[in-house]
């Protein structure tokens, strides 16, 4: 089977979801076809709100909303949630426990905007940000379900979105679960534990793991909190080395996470984490940056390879026209190049 | 000349004015420092706004403020917000927003003034595990959000007045807020946005003492021609004297349509206790340099509380 690129899957779904929910508002900051709701805005004119290019103030005013029995979906480019107005989100939003949802579109490097416009450290803030949940999602299943599972939730909560043209890795009927990982792969040499579009390059190694001989437990997060599924613990005691992978920087997210549960469990694992070291990146397209910050499979089989000791002889070559795991053939759409 | 006839509500507003001050200046004496200024010139504004202004619901009983029971989350479900000194919420019923959090002290002698909260309730002032925090927080009395960290106020009672219009409700959402605070480039998103929606259900009051924490405003920042700012944002504004009742409640009634409305209260933090002039222009909070000092501080309350309307 091949893989499915589903073109702008938010737009439609969100539209539909939110008919029988006349507590669900948006508020935009000035990017609202950027932020896939301008059809939203068309079907519902009296629940959009235009903030203007105001961020700061559209945290704090979605708090006041919310203490109403709204619940105000904010659309806005990631960055411009947790970087642009940190304060308002912890004071005006996440310290209330309040139910506002915060659509972040564009994490990592998934825009070619530059610096200014790379959520890098989202994940690790407001990991650190006590009343959060953080959601990721990684392909059109979970962009169509987190709506789902956003609202289920008692409290504020981040999302980082996914846009344009979204590949469909799990089926529809697999919707995805608060704080519940996805078993892409069971394997006893190496845990490869991957957020957002790190799954698909995950998927790409695991292949190429897997023709080596390798044992790959692969696992897909999309919550990053709370983290606490038992399936985490268990792919780390039944693997000798771990590998993380995550659109974003090593400090703090999904990786930093591994490390304190390997911690907390006492388990002596080597952890490789695929990431940002810790560094800003700049404007070049996607497959630029991932190549450049070693965010591809590629990149995740060297991770391999440092954590088990073991060289697998896979030139780069090779592995840039590795196919997922799940399939022969990976579809890239043209509507995958994002644009501002 | 004849004689002036005082409304009587006149007479109650300046009275619970007077309390208000008192009650802070004693407990400043006590407590041998806080924050004075702010009750000097913020006394009348908060007497308007409790007396005559805002409309709440009745209190069987002024409230004893209880213990802190943790900050607000999914595992302290029975969370309350300072909002219960205030009564029930109701749709035509008004809504008030604290903006300045060190104006506590100052706020919590209102609601002792006004029957709300219970006399004895700033004995417990900064206590360890209370609630009547020294810097107003979501849980401390007449406080229903988290605004310590200024300007966040005037955001979140937009967005509360954007709901309240969405369901029809005909009351309003007051903010009180102090004039540092329009250093502050949030207040200016807020206030432009607030106009653009037409939030004419939402209205402030602002205390322009001129001071801010590091002292003048005017050594701090720049505030001119404020007035002109307000308007230019596209909100009402009035420019009152924040002492004078009439002004204060003519400003304060005057309805304006598809516009938020800010009234400007031009006030002496030294109102009512010329003594701190002394201190200009170190206002923010008083401490007493010497025993002396205090001293005349206690003879100059002294001689309030012997002035003071009965």
């Amino acid at each position: 089977m091949s893989v499915e690129t589903v073109a702008r899957p938010h737009v439609q779904n969100f539209i539909d979801w939110a008919a029988d929910k006349p507590e669900v508002v948006v508020l935009s900051a000035d990017l609202t076809n950027s932020s896939e709701v301008g059809r939203w805005r068309d079907t519902y004119p009296d629940r959009f709100f235009s903030m203007g290019m105001a961020e700061q103030h559209m945290l704090s005013f979605a708090g006041g909303l919310a203490r109403e029995g709204y619940t105000p979906f904010i659309h806005t480019f990631a960055v411009f949630i947790y970087r642009r107005a940190y304060d308002q989100l912890a004071m005006s939003v996440a310290y209330p426990n309040l139910r506002v949802r915060m659509i972040g579109f564009l994490p990592g490097i998934l825009t070619p905007g530059g610096v200014t416009h790379q959520a890098i450290e989202d994940v690790a803030i407001l990991r650190a940000t006590p009343n959060m949940t953080v959601l990721e999602t990684g392909d059109a299943t979970e962009v169509e379900s987190v709506l789902d599972v956003a609202q289920a939730v008692n409290g504020p909560v981040y999302v980082r979105m996914l846009r344009g043209g979204v590949p469909r890795l799990f089926p529809r009927t697999d919707p995805m679960r608060l704080d519940r990982v996805r078993v892409l792969a069971e394997g006893t040499d190496v845990a490869l534990i991957t957020s957002g579009v790190e799954t698909e390059e995950g998927l790409r190694a695991v292949h190429a793991l897997r023709r080596r001989g390798v044992g790959v437990q692969h696992l897909h997060v999309s919550t990053h909190k709370p983290f606490d599924d038992p399936a985490i613990l268990a792919a780390l005691e039944r693997t000798r080395a771990v590998v993380t992978a995550e659109n974003h920087t090593v400090v703090g997210g999904l990786g930093s996470a591994i490390a304190e549960r390997l911690a907390d469990h006492g388990l002596g694992r080597k952890l490789v984490r695929v990431g940002l070291q810790d560094t800003y990146a700049h404007g070049a397209s996607r497959e630029h940056l991932m190549r450049e910050y070693g965010l591809d499979a590629a990149g995740i089989v060297r991770a391999v390879e440092r954590a088990t000791g073991e060289q697998l002889g896979l030139s780069d070559e090779e592995l840039a026209a590795e196919p997922m795991d799940t399939q022969p053939e990976v579809v890239v759409s043209a509507a995958n190049a994002d644009s501002l | 000349m004849g004689s002036v006839v005082v409304p009587a509500w006149q007479a109650r507003t300046s009275a619970v004015a007077t309390g208000i001050r008192l009650r802070v200046f004693e407990h400043v004496l006590a407590n041998g420092e806080g924050y004075l200024s702010q009750a000097c010139s913020a006394a009348e504004m908060l007497a308007m706004l409790y007396t005559r202004t805002l409309r709440l619901a009745e209190l069987p009983e002024p409230i004893r403020p209880g213990p802190f029971t943790g900050t607000p989350g999914r595992a302290n479900p029975g969370y309350q917000t300072g909002a219960v000194y205030h009564g029930p919420k109701a749709a035509e019923l008004d809504r008030f927003i604290f903006s300045p959090a060190q104006y506590a002290l100052a706020l919590y002698a209102t609601l002792i003034e006004v029957g709300r909260l219970a006399p004895d309730g700033l004995d417990r002032f900064n206590e360890d595990g209370g609630t009547v925090e020294m810097i107003g927080a979501e849980h401390s009395p007449g406080i229903e959000t988290t605004t310590g960290s200024l300007a966040q106020a005037l955001s979140q009672a937009a967005g509360i007045a954007l709901a309240r219009r969405m369901r029809g409700d005909s009351g309003l959402v007051w903010v009180l807020m102090s004039d540092g605070e329009f250093e502050e480039g949030q207040t200016w998103e807020a206030l432009a946005s607030a106009a653009f929606h037409g939030l004419d259900n939402l209205r402030a009051v602002v205390d322009v003492n001129g001071q801010q924490c590091d002292g003048l405003v005017t050594s701090v920042g720049n505030l001119d021609r404020l007035p002109e700012r307000v308007r230019a944002f596209g909100a009402s504004c009035d420019e009152v004297d924040g002492h004078d009742l009439d002004a204060l409640d003519e400003a304060m009634r005057r309805p304006t349509p598809g516009r938020p409305h800010i009234v400007l209260c031009r006030t002496d933090p030294a109102h009512g206790v010329p003594l701190l002039r002394e201190k200009a222009p170190l206002l923010h909070t008083l401490r007493f340099a010497s025993p002396a000092e205090k001293a005349r501080y206690q003879e100059a309350y002294e001689d309030m509380v012997r002035e003071a309307p009965r």
